[in-house]
């Protein structure tokens, strides 16, 4: 199947995921311990030999390490972050050395609630120790030095991966020369940790979910997941995009006077929930909204973003869209405002986009054309 | 923004830019006047640009561009963090120009700022041929101009004088990048000033 492939020109190709074990314990924020753990990871590109052309690819919520290519026994699976990592595009693998990591607390093959807690010899479920961005930039630390990277030339997240890039260039400033930061924010708002306790609560509820030990009971929280990914989804698009992808459009004819799936949008809704719920770890989104919740580096800093900043070397590009309400412009008006403060290289640009919060995952030309301006003047 | 904007203007603004100065450049462009005061004079700081094209050619050029409407004010730019502001030949496309100029001295401890000289002899003839002026200095028709402020060099300089604001040095060029010393609202097309602080 796979040699009747036709590969596009600027795709990384073939990608095969990798693992890394390490096996000195690491100490989280919440001053739990793991004894070990392993990270999932893909790279594209070749480290120059200077190690000066690395650049570290930071997940979102529900993102993984395969972020570009595709895997030889999946080749409709391309990469979630493919129109922005391959050779010729903005970031481009002529050019840097990428990595992509699945972060520690996640379902695709790092360590985490799925993997098999020592202690018990049964999967950690529940007791999966609560993770958090700090965590997992000293895990990705680890990662670098095995790789031999002491310093990334650029470090690239959007939404909860932004931060993860914010939190590197300040708790470890001397090895990431750039910081892109798309769709985040220093802190989440109440109503946005109010959406994400909405979706903890629809899964934990969930009769299936078992205390967060549900695969010993050969089950899972699909509702729940469902009924999260499905809230996740309405906030991370806009009122307008949704309007013109769906408007108030029936799926067949006229209304029933039912509750069935009449509405487009609902039957979009229902997909996106029924394929997340099927393919993503309860525990998991459970862990990595409490990261989004918990993450704010004023809170060490006496509530002062720009002291939070004063470690930081590194250099910055915040990028916003316009219609991204989860994450809003004025959010990275913020950090881009207390970089200014402490007089660090920053760029900010604020996109016209249609697509609310999930813009960072699109190609909108400008979007990427600013990109490709701030990586081709990266030095290596 | 014009055909003439390039080397004089930027040469005289430099000189007003002691070496390494902190520098915030309002309504930048695609960055080639912080570029040249980059390489020129050392200095450091920020453009902001409110059209995306010209925020893309800033990041090619190695600028620090905010894309921010400076019609929204500087509300989040501290006090005097800055040595210098400048706005260069594009106070006349904003509408709030009395807050934008007491904001920018706010923010820095001298403004620049230069336009385009609408009393200038050859515009006062096109008024007097009964047309709008279109010319080097001002080259776009009346329906598809950016600019929304008509003013002159005795025009700004009263407004200046009413917001308390103090001329340090004022440079005005004719048509053909010259200094003009005589009848300058006549004679000068574009003026360019050093300002400071509020007197009073």
């Amino acid at each position: 199947m796979a040699n009747e492939l036709s590969i596009p020109e600027d795709s990384v190709g073939i990608v095969s995921p990798l693992c890394a074990r390490f096996d000195t314990p690491l100490t989280l924020k919440s001053g739990a311990v793991l004894p070990g753990f392993e990270l999932m990871y893909e790279t594209y590109g070749e480290l120059n030999a200077a190690r000066s052309n690395a650049v570290l690819v930071c997940p979102a919520l529900s993102g993984h390490h395969h972020a570009a290519g595709i895997h030889a026994d999946a080749p409709k699976n391309t990469g979630w972050w493919d129109n922005l990592i391959g050779p010729g595009k903005p970031l481009d693998t002529r050019k840097f050395f990428v990595i992509s990591v699945n972060n520690l607390g996640g379902c695709h093959g790092s360590t985490g609630p799925m993997s098999t807690n020592p202690e018990t010899g049964k999967p950690w479920g529940a007791d999966f120790p609560v993770v958090t961005v700090e965590d997992w930039v000293a895990a990705q630390s680890l990662l670098a030095d095995r790789l031999g990277i002491d310093c990334w030339a650029a470090i690239i997240g959007g939404s909860l991966g932004g931060m993860q890039a914010m939190a590197w260039s300040i708790h470890l400033p001397a090895r990431v020369r750039h910081a892109l930061v798309i769709a985040s924010a220093p802190k989440l708002t109440a109503q946005n940790i109010a959406f994400n306790e909405v979706a903890r609560q629809a899964i934990i509820t969930d009769p299936d979910f078992h205390g967060g030990h549900f695969y010993e009971h050969n089950t899972l929280p699909r509702r729940g997941l469902r009924l999260a990914r499905m809230l996740g989804h309405i906030t991370y698009q806009s009122d307008d995009l949704m309007a013109e992808k769906f408007g108030r459009r029936l799926r067949e004819g006229g209304r029933k006077f039912s509750f069935e799936v009449e509405f487009e949008v609902e039957s979009y809704l229902r997909y996106q929930g029924d394929k997340f719920a099927g393919s993503f770890d309860a525990n998991t989104y459970l862990l990595a909204t409490r990261a989004l919740d918990y993450f704010d580096p004023a809170h060490d800093a006496g509530g002062d973003l720009a002291a939070a900043f004063a470690p930081a070397t590194a250099d910055y590009l915040l990028v916003s869209f316009s219609t991204d309400w989860r994450f809003a412009p004025s959010r990275s008006r913020e950090i881009v405002d207390a970089l200014m403060r402490k007089g660090r290289n920053v760029s900010y640009a604020e996109i016209e986009s249609s697509a609310g919060h999930d813009s960072f995952l699109l190609d909108d030309p400008h979007y990427h054309a600013v990109l490709r301006a701030y990586f081709d003047n990266i030095t290596v | 923004m014009t055909a003439l904007d390039g080397r004089i203007d930027y040469d005289v603004i430099a000189d007003w830019v002691s070496p390494g100065a902190r520098v915030l450049d309002l309504g930048c462009g695609d960055g080639a006047l912080l570029r040249h005061l980059k390489d020129s004079r050392g200095a450091s700081g920020y453009g902001v640009e409110i059209d995306i094209e010209r925020v893309i050619s800033c990041m090619r050029n190695g600028i620090n561009v905010l894309q921010i409407d400076l019609e929204k004010g500087l509300y989040d730019f501290v006090d005097q963090s800055f040595d210098l502001v400048i706005i260069s030949n594009a106070l006349q496309t904003l509408h709030r120009t009395e807050k934008l100029l007491t904001e920018m001295l706010r923010v820095g401890r001298e403004a620049v700022v230069s336009f385009p000289n609408f009393a200038f002899w050859k515009h006062r003839m096109a008024i007097m041929d009964g047309h709008m002026p279109v010319s080097d200095r001002l080259p776009y028709q009346w329906y598809d101009t950016p600019n929304v402020r008509f003013f002159t060099i005795a025009d700004f300089e009263a407004l200046c004088e009413k917001l308390g604001i103090e001329i340090r040095e004022r440079l005005v060029l004719d048509d053909a990048g010259q200094p003009v010393q005589e009848e300058p609202n006549f004679l000068g097309s574009f003026a360019l000033y050093r300002l400071g602080g509020a007197r009073g």
